[in-house]
């Protein structure tokens, strides 16, 4: 959004980060990043796993990679030439990053001219962090101004998220200059309300419990993720689909609109279900 | 003490270091390793030199010497004590302060620490209990992966405490909220201390170097409010 007299409104920065691997954070940065183009918000997704790159083949667009984030740090060429258009929605844009370098080459006052520049251009930046709590991920979070923590229901990923929810608190550019710290949301994914009422499962209320956050939303365990991930869509970009439709509705509260959870009570399979096989 | 509102008496607890072990290379090596082990429990922390039977120091350029060694292992030499008359006016020529004669004792060994020895080697506690500073609060979630050290004081947690949290105290430890991580009080050695919490859900807890594992908990006591004391040696929890 631009503000009147040239006045430029900055984009928000959001990090998607857990601390623990294989979470759903690059399924959730492509979700949400969809899903906030869908809502016209000009969106721009950038991969900040360095050496082991997947945005660029969860969001479809892995066959157009010419230049990276690497690249633009290190100023071999320049944003607009890495900035990769998503063919199913004008609002929305990827920034890949490479495969061949690792995360040294995140260079913090380079990722700063570049945030600096992306901010200028878009209404939101979301931040796909790698997992863990080392360079690459402190980098990830530095500049946020709001972070999604993906957890599962699980208790070493509560653990994790408990840890990175530390960092951020403490690590974050807005901590180091005392200024209002970045809003951390929860997201529960892969969330199965069969297994929870059996009690293998932490319930949401148990994890709302443990990490003391605000819960953004709920994202029902779905086959339709892997098919997502495969044929390189958002799972938001997938009417079918109960996770897509569940990331719709957090999109919708992260900007401030009211939703009910869905997606938290078992299900009674109808027969009608059953046999369309709806995911 | 006197002198009116302007001046008020403290008590604090220092760092005593023999100084003819300053040139002493096992000593040099113990320092550094302890240093590392526990280096908030260190930066900065005063070191009173105890010249008693030293040689030498009746020079203030020694006592420069001795605080640059001493900055080195991130700890900062403030004043002398059992000095000949001669050093301690070098060591006030140097900044340095005097203080008067301690009855210390040798540093405690004790029991065998838990494996990330967190719990700082208790320094040789002065000959009275040193009076506390205000207790340290704290208002926020402790995260997992948080040390807090409440340096000769006491500390109160008015939130939860996150498992692979944790709270170290000089004094007690008070959670007014879940305790899932692990609570050390008593750190310089008072046996006297003890840990409080709302809901006992701890990994460990200690009081002095004596601990006790979750394992080790009274069933019937997870998730109650508790206290911890130190009994004669033993660590007791019961009920609030």
């Amino acid at each position: 959004m631009r503000g009147g007299w040239g006045k430029e409104i900055l984009a928000k920065v959001v990090v998607i980060t857990s601390g623990k691997g294989g979470v759903g954070k690059t399924t959730t940065a492509a979700a949400f990043a969809a899903g906030l183009a869908l809502r016209g918000h000009r969106t721009v997704v950038i991969d900040f796993d360095v050496g082991l790159r997947n945005l660029d083949l969860i969001m479809g667009c892995e066959r157009r990679v010419v230049f990276d984030f690497i690249n633009v740090i290190n100023g071999d060429a320049n944003l607009n030439q890495a900035l990769i258009k998503d063919k199913r929605n004008d609002n929305l844009y990827i920034f890949p990053t490479s495969q061949t370098r690792d995360k040294d080459a995140l260079k913090r006052d380079g990722v700063e001219r570049v945030l600096a520049e992306l901010t200028q251009q878009f209404d939101y930046v979301i931040c796909d962090s790698p997992a863990g709590i080392e360079h690459g991920a402190i980098t990830a979070l530095y500049f946020a101004d709001s972070a999604i923590i993906v957890t599962n229901p699980e208790v070493s990923s509560v653990r994790d998220s408990d840890r990175i929810i530390g960092i951020l608190s403490s690590r974050s550019r807005r901590a180091e200059r005392n200024e209002s710290p970045p809003d951390i949301h929860l997201l529960l994914t892969r969330y199965d309300p069969a297994r929870v009422a059996r009690g293998e499962m932490l319930t949401v209320e148990d994890v709302k419990e443990i990490l003391s956050i605000p819960l953004l939303g709920v994202i029902p365990e779905s086959e339709s993720v892997l098919r997502a991930s495969n044929t390189g869509t958002p799972v938001t970009f997938d009417p079918d689909s109960a996770a897509g439709r569940a990331y719709l509705d957090a999109v919708a509260r992260f900007l401030g609109e009211q939703r009910e959870m869905r997606f938290v009570k078992p299900e009674r399979r109808s027969f009608i279900r059953v046999l369309f096989g709806r995911a | 003490m006197a002198a009116g509102n302007f001046v008020q008496g403290a008590l604090f607890t220092v760092i005593v270091v023999r100084a003819a072990l300053l040139h002493d290379p096992a000593f040099a090596r113990e320092l550094a390793q302890q240093v590392a082990r526990s280096p908030r429990f260190f930066r900065y922390a005063p070191v009173v030199l105890d010249l008693k039977g030293a040689d030498g120091f009746t020079d203030a350029a020694q006592f420069g010497e001795a605080r640059r060694a001493l900055a080195e292992r991130t700890l900062a030499l403030v004043g002398v004590q059992n000095g000949e008359p001669a050093q301690v006016d070098a060591a006030a020529a140097a900044g340095l302060a005097s203080f008067a004669p301690t009855a210390t004792q040798p540093a405690r060994r004790v029991p065998p620490q838990p494996a990330a020895a967190n719990i700082p080697e208790p320094a040789p506690p002065p000959a009275a209990l040193p009076a506390r500073a205000s207790a340290r609060l704290v208002g926020e979630p402790v995260r997992s992966g948080t040390q807090i050290y409440a340096r000769g004081t006491d500390l109160v947690v008015t939130a939860a405490v996150s498992a692979g949290a944790e709270l170290v105290a000089d004094g007690n430890i008070h959670v007014y909220g879940a305790l899932r991580g692990r609570a050390l009080a008593g750190a310089a050695g008072d046996t006297n201390a003890r840990i409080f919490c709302a809901r006992f859900e701890a990994e460990l807890v200690s009081i002095a170097g004596h601990y006790l594992v979750s394992d080790q908990f009274p069933a019937e006591l997870r998730g109650a409010a508790v206290q911890v004391v130190l009994d004669d040696d033993r660590l007791t929890v019961t009920r609030n």
